[in-house]
């Protein structure tokens, strides 16, 4: 099935003809309003300063995601940097969620990057604390965390709505953007979290992307609150999903990676598996059949950090999409043809 | 072992093992602290009459030096100036590495203790706990404005007593008003 006409507009390298009632001009919001299942997924950045290795990297999931994100130094290690994937995405005509992370920029930065993004064609912005720099290859590096992601998420609202920086000094033109925030429903203090989210939503949050779920139950629960608190019909949840290579790998995520919470059933389950990395798949698919059906759930963020080649697979697989194709190079309407259309 | 970088706010070593004890004693008895607060916040500005006379601007100094021996044992306190202990369940969050004053970021262990300090209780998995246990915690609700790093060092109880009792205006400025 084609994307829908509204996902596309007339140059793949521009944001979209406006539409009424939407925040951005980016092909994410629109999926979301629309009710469609939505598929993001996470770009692992290069650690080098060329493009093509950025092209290469989100060509794999290309007609399988609404959008991709491209991490902001995760896990507080250095790699080419969000904003600059994120122009280099928009220039084929994808999709890009840009994430900044409070840990490495002040106010002034923060404020002034967004602009450039927003110029640049980024439409999708997700507002993070940010790891700590203890689990990073730059341990002796100062922490910034000037603005909390709350906080963050209200200066990127002010800016848009209001049209002026925290300051209170005048944008001549405001950026459009649809805002995200990350929340983490797997981490104590558990009754806390869906209040969390609502502060975040209170504070501008559209869309809200989780950390892995491992642990559905847990979730359920979570999103029990959240519909309580009337909060999945003000901001769209994604699921974080993702593939575990083998149990060791789950082992090790689940000692060294902050926020990763991996229940002892799952590691067994790997663990009992002929083919762990299969298993980790089939896992994967399985449990995004399940948070699928949870009321409340507007669509799925897949991680699958050294594994992106099986994001297609797992797309495809847990049949999320119902047919549908996200946009594609070659959806996009070339030049010449409505040329000649017009010569004859 | 090298000690993990982390943010200080008050320019502050990291915390050390245990240091902490005091600060989970404020929020264990956060009830009784809210109580307190509440007469506490009459009295102070039941002394704004005396701040004003003296000026709040020369007061400044002891005002700060007294809050800063107060509540820097009982709270950890890192005299950021605008104190929100009330809305964070007695659980200053200036003692988190992130700084964070609107809640936890997802790297919580599930222990409930600090991504970056395992050793340390997370400062909002307390907060949490101390807000449930007193009459006003909803205010943890309460989004928080970034921090404004110029009142570092400063006394939020001055700053208590200038926003419900202002100064008055110099002589010269109503003298002004009055004749314009």
């Amino acid at each position: 099935m084609r994307p829908h006409p509204d996902d596309i507009g007339p140059e793949p390298h521009a944001p979209l003809p406006p539409l009424p009632g939407h925040s951005s001009r980016g092909r994410l919001e629109r999926v979301l309003r629309r009710g469609e299942f939505a598929v993001t997924a996470e770009l692992n950045p290069p650690d080098s300063g060329d493009a093509e290795d950025v092209y290469e990297r989100a060509h794999i999931f290309e007609g399988w995601v609404d959008g991709i994100n491209a991490t902001d130094g995760s896990g507080a290690h250095c790699h080419m940097s969000s904003v600059a994937i994120c122009a280099l995405l928009t220039r084929i005509g994808y999709s890009p969620v840009m994430q900044i992370s409070c840990r490495d920029y002040n106010r002034i930065a923060i404020q002034g990057n967004v602009l450039g993004a927003a110029a640049l064609g980024v439409c999708n912005v997700l507002a993070l604390t940010g790891d700590g720099v203890q689990c990073g290859d730059h341990p002796e590096a100062k922490p910034v965390f000037d603005l909390d992601s709350t906080s963050l998420l209200h200066t990127l609202r002010t800016m848009r709505d209001e049209q002026r920086f925290l300051s209170g000094r005048k944008l001549s033109s405001a950026p459009q953007l649809f805002l995200g925030a990350a929340e983490n429903p797997f981490a104590p203090p558990f009754d806390f979290r869906p209040l969390r989210l609502a502060k975040k939503i209170a504070a501008g949050a559209q869309f809200c992307q989780t950390q892995y779920c491992f642990d559905v139950p847990r979730f359920r629960q979570f999103m029990a609150r959240v519909r309580d608190l009337g909060l999945h019909e003000k901001c769209f949840i994604l699921v974080g999903v993702g593939p575990l290579a083998s149990a060791r790998t789950a082992k090790w995520m689940r000692a060294n990676v902050a926020g990763v919470h991996i229940p002892d059933p799952v590691i067994a389950r790997l663990e009992g598996a002929a083919d762990q990395k299969r298993e980790g798949k089939r896992l994967c698919i399985d449990i995004i059949q399940e948070v699928r059906e949870i009321p409340g759930v507007a669509g799925i963020h897949v991680m699958a950090y050294r594994q992106e080649e099986y994001v297609s697979e797992i797309v495809h697989e847990s049949g999320v999409l119902r047919g549908r194709t996200p946009w594609r190079r070659d959806f996009q309407p070339r030049l010449e043809a409505v040329e000649s259309l017009g010569s004859g | 072992m090298l000690t993990p970088a982390a943010f200080e706010p008050a320019g502050r070593r990291p915390p050390m093992v245990g240091s902490w004890r005091p600060r989970l004693f404020a929020v264990r008895h956060a009830a009784a602290a809210e109580r307190f607060y509440a007469g506490f916040e009459r009295v102070l500005l039941a002394l704004a009459p005396l701040a004003r006379r003296v000026g709040y601007d020369r007061a400044e100094g002891t005002v700060a030096l007294v809050e800063r021996a107060v509540k820097g044992p009982l709270f950890d306190c890192r005299m950021c100036g605008q104190c929100v202990l009330s809305s964070t369940g007695m659980s200053c969050p200036m003692n988190c590495p992130k700084a964070l004053r609107n809640g936890p970021c997802g790297g919580v262990r599930q222990d409930g203790t600090c991504e970056v300090y395992p050793d340390m209780p997370c400062v909002w998995v307390q907060a949490w706990e101390g807000s449930r246990r007193m009459a006003d915690g909803d205010r943890i609700a309460e989004a928080q404005p970034p921090v404004d790093h110029r009142l570092k060092g400063t006394s939020s109880w001055l700053r208590v007593m200038r926003a419900k009792r202002p100064e008055p205006a110099p002589e010269g400025a109503r003298k002004g008003a009055a004749t314009g």
